[in-house]
């Protein structure tokens, strides 16, 4: 952390206005950056809870997990996991061009990240879209079709499969609005000055929902691959 | 014409009172968007103070009905959505925000020789978030209620009962925000906003409370959340995670539940231990007794307290192994507790003991923490538990630490800093009368239900065997003098705020930075930053100068 709380002073050209509670710039700056890892750390212990409900129900029913993972399309998984990480190299530039104050390239990498977000977003809701017409979404008692055994941890499977992801899109949804709000002051030309902070804040939020699919991705995707078809 | 008022505050007026932050602005909207921190502690006392009073006459009701075995005043489901509204308003709406809420944001900024909380904006979000998920409640409250205790005990939550669960929950999940912000403002605050001079050992032992508090809250609270929302798409969406008929675990949502809630049960205490600490070294005019290892105990009841919440679940179907791990867990978390109870004692010791209303209320903390910490040592002592499980000994030892420990702290401190946030001394001897009449009515309260317990009473049942009903009525008895012990303090600190005399700024001759300041303090809490060069509770350092 004291890595990321140190302030870029080389490439800083000049102080931005400093709140009226802190006494400098390094003050403000090393608070808001503080207070986001804070924040991700709330995310971990948010993500970790979910985390280990799924656990504990894989190790309870470990046959019933792996052949309900088979059911997922492990390429589209493979993809959107590319899609994501190079969103976070895109992100990342962003935060470079912000050290640099090419604040137009500010912008254009925080319209990249969100087209990327974007498209990530577009698969999961075709993924989302099959598992419906497939009969393997247990919400709101729709019908649940499954031929294979243990029906009701399959259930369970899907269930945590709609919520994890869920929840994880809808992080990438606010994660997508929040750049989106930063474009035009990146188009005003207001990075050029190598105030980085919010650009920062915002690039440290993505690659922590980047992270999170890390973990959702082969917890949910690629449980035992190897395994026979049960039927 | 706000303008108009504002512009006659600002004249250069001898007669009038300098200016504080309590007359730099009057307009409505200058409090509702303010983000002076301490204008925000006054609008969390409105909050809490008023959800203290709805909780309380939840609790004044269903202990009129308790006064008989038999069912007269209620059915059983109307007490069931009694109980269940007064645990969820106090826990979740009185005590987890109150002392951070009104004393930590106040005084945090103040004591480290701050102008503000690292983050103001944050800081008021907090208190809408908090307010809109009293809203829900409220709208609970109203609507019909809810019926599942507050600890929301899947598949009952999940699954049958027909209560409004679903407005409940998102209630709490947006009040959970609040706190999480809470923590998260703190921490910051506490790491960077420190004037020159404040090192960590400097700081205030409420300072540190807080700040254990604060990881507390930032570490359990987002597991309530996804818990929370688990259940809340368990019953909307009918996704089963916790459902039995399609191999679910119950059991595993009480454990997810008692891993932020155990903690959460230092949340609420801690900071009021924070309290005692400032109390009990200004009025015995010392400095508090092995200052660090204070410190470092809250620290250690932080992270133990992550450690225990299995002792919730004994008989529950855990395994005897994890009780027993868990058993000894939370044995060891009576150390650090009983390190601070006999360093506040030590404190006392030689000290220049003076028995203002704030230390009354410090003394009867010292005395309730105590046993309701003993108590918790019989709950977690795994035979003895499995024989008071559920039982009225339960509620008697919670109330012990909660309302003996943390409610007589937030008292204590009201009373100690509303000079200092109000400009205006109360009246003294009102207070002592109230404080005295507390201890009485609470105790007689929760004494009988330590025995009540003990003889078999279950907790959550308005119909019981007659043999039960003398200490039920001793009960009652209490609750009454304590219901009207606690409407004095509210009728005459709002009386002072208009004709008590005029607060100087150091009323108590106390040591700290909160006292170096005028009362009530300037918009920008000090006129010039402060430098520290003094060590925390100094009581003697004049008296050292002058032997020196």
């Amino acid at each position: 952390m004291s890595t990321t709380a140190t302030l870029p002073t080389h490439t800083a050209k000049k102080t931005p206005v400093v709140a009226h509670h802190f006494d400098d710039w390094t003050q403000q700056y090393d608070a808001c950056v503080l207070g986001m890892w804070t924040f991700l750390v709330t995310e971990v212990m948010f993500f970790g809870g979910a985390i280990a409900v799924y656990m504990i129900y894989r190790w309870q029913y470990p046959m019933a997990f792996a052949y309900a993972s088979q059911e997922l399309s492990a390429p589209l998984g493979t993809f959107n996991t590319f899609i994501l990480l190079t969103s976070s190299l895109t992100v990342a530039l962003g935060v470079r061009y912000a050290h640099t104050g090419e604040s137009r390239k500010v912008g254009w990498m925080l319209i990249s990240t969100i087209v990327l977000g974007a498209i990530f977003l577009g698969i999961k809701a075709y993924e989302y879209y099959t598992k419906f017409e497939h009969n393997l979404a247990p919400l709101l008692n729709l019908p649940f079709d499954y031929a294979g055994p243990d029906p009701g941890p399959t259930k369970i499977f899907f269930g945590l499969y709609f919520g994890m992801t869920g929840i994880h899109a809808l992080h990438m949804i606010i994660g997508v609005v929040l750049m989106a709000l930063y474009i035009p002051a990146a188009f005003r030309n207001e990075y050029r000055d190598g105030n980085s902070l919010g650009i920062e804040i915002i690039g440290l939020y993505w690659h922590f929902v980047d992270l999170v699919w890390i973990f959702l991705f082969p917890l949910l995707y690629l449980v035992d691959r190897s395994l026979a078809a049960p039927m | 014409m706000t303008g108009e008022i504002a512009s006659t505050t600002a004249l250069p007026n001898p007669e009038r009172e300098p200016k504080n932050y309590l007359n730099a602005a009057w307009t409505v909207r200058s409090w509702l968007l303010t983000v002076d921190h301490k204008r925000i502690g006054l609008l969390y006392l409105a909050g809490i103070t008023f959800f203290f009073l709805l909780g309380g006459a939840a609790a004044g009701l269903f202990r009129l009905e308790l006064m008989t075995p038999q069912s007269d005043l209620m059915e059983s489901e109307t007490y069931n959505k009694l109980f269940t509204l007064h645990g969820i308003i106090m826990i979740f709406f009185f005590l987890v925000p109150g002392i951070p809420g009104v004393l930590g944001n106040f005084l945090i900024p103040i004591m480290i020789g701050a102008r503000d909380m690292a983050f103001p904006k944050l800081n008021l979000m907090s208190w809408y978030l908090f307010m809109i998920g009293g809203c829900f409640t409220l709208y609970v409250t109203v609507a019909g209620g809810v019926d599942t205790g507050w600890t929301f005990y899947t598949p009952y939550s999940s699954t049958y009962s027909n209560t409004y669960v679903m407005a409940t929950a998102v209630g709490i999940f947006i009040t959970g925000f609040s706190s999480i912000l809470t923590g998260l403002n703190f921490i910051v605050t506490v790491h960077k906003m420190r004037c020159p001079g404040m090192t960590w050992f400097r700081l205030p032992l409420f300072v540190w409370a807080n700040y254990a508090t604060a990881l507390i809250m930032v570490l359990g609270t987002p597991v309530l959340a996804i818990t929370i929302l688990l259940v809340a798409l368990e019953r909307g969406l009918k996704i089963g995670i916790f459902d039995p008929r399609l191999g679910g675990d119950p059991v595993l949502f009480q454990h997810l539940f008692w891993f932020y809630s155990h903690p959460a049960v230092y949340i609420m205490v801690l900071p009021a231990m924070g309290v005692i600490s400032e109390l009990v070294a200004a009025f015995s005019r010392n400095r508090i007794f092995g200052y660090k290892l204070v410190a470092f105990a809250s620290l250690a009841i932080a992270v133990l307290g992550f450690l225990v919440w299995g002792h919730h679940m004994f008989v529950s179907g855990q395994s005897l192994y994890a009780g027993m791990v868990f058993s000894v867990l939370s044995m060891l978390i009576a150390i650090p507790s009983a390190i601070k109870v006999f360093n506040w004692t030590l404190t006392l010791w030689r000290g220049e003991v003076t028995f203002s209303t704030p230390m009354l209320y410090s003394i009867g903390f010292l005395g309730l923490f105590t046993i309701g910490g003993l108590t918790g040592l019989f709950l977690a002592t795994l035979g003895i538990d499995v024989h008071v499980h559920d039982t009225y000994f339960v509620v008697a030892h919670f109330h012990y630490v909660m309302v003996g420990g943390t409610v007589m702290a937030y008292l204590g401190g009201i009373h100690y800093w509303w000079p200092k946030m109000t400009g205006r001394m109360y009246p003294e001897g009102w207070a002592r009368f109230s404080a005295v009449l507390v201890f009485v009515g609470f105790n007689l309260t929760f004494f009988p239900q330590f025995i009540l317990g003990y003889l078999g009473m279950p907790r959550r049942y308005h119909v019981y065997d007659e043999g039960f009903q003398v200490l039920n009525v001793m009960s009652t008895a209490g609750a009454s003098i304590l219901g009207i012990a606690y409407l004095f303090p509210i009728t005459y600190l709002i009386w002072s705020l208009k004709y008590g005399p005029k607060a100087p700024a150091n009323p108590w001759n106390a040591v700290g930075l909160e006292w170096m300041t005028s009362s009530p303090p300037p918009t920008e809490n000090f006129t010039e930053t402060p430098v520290v060069d003094f060590e925390a509770y100094e009581y003697h350092r004049n008296a050292a100068d002058s032997h020196g």
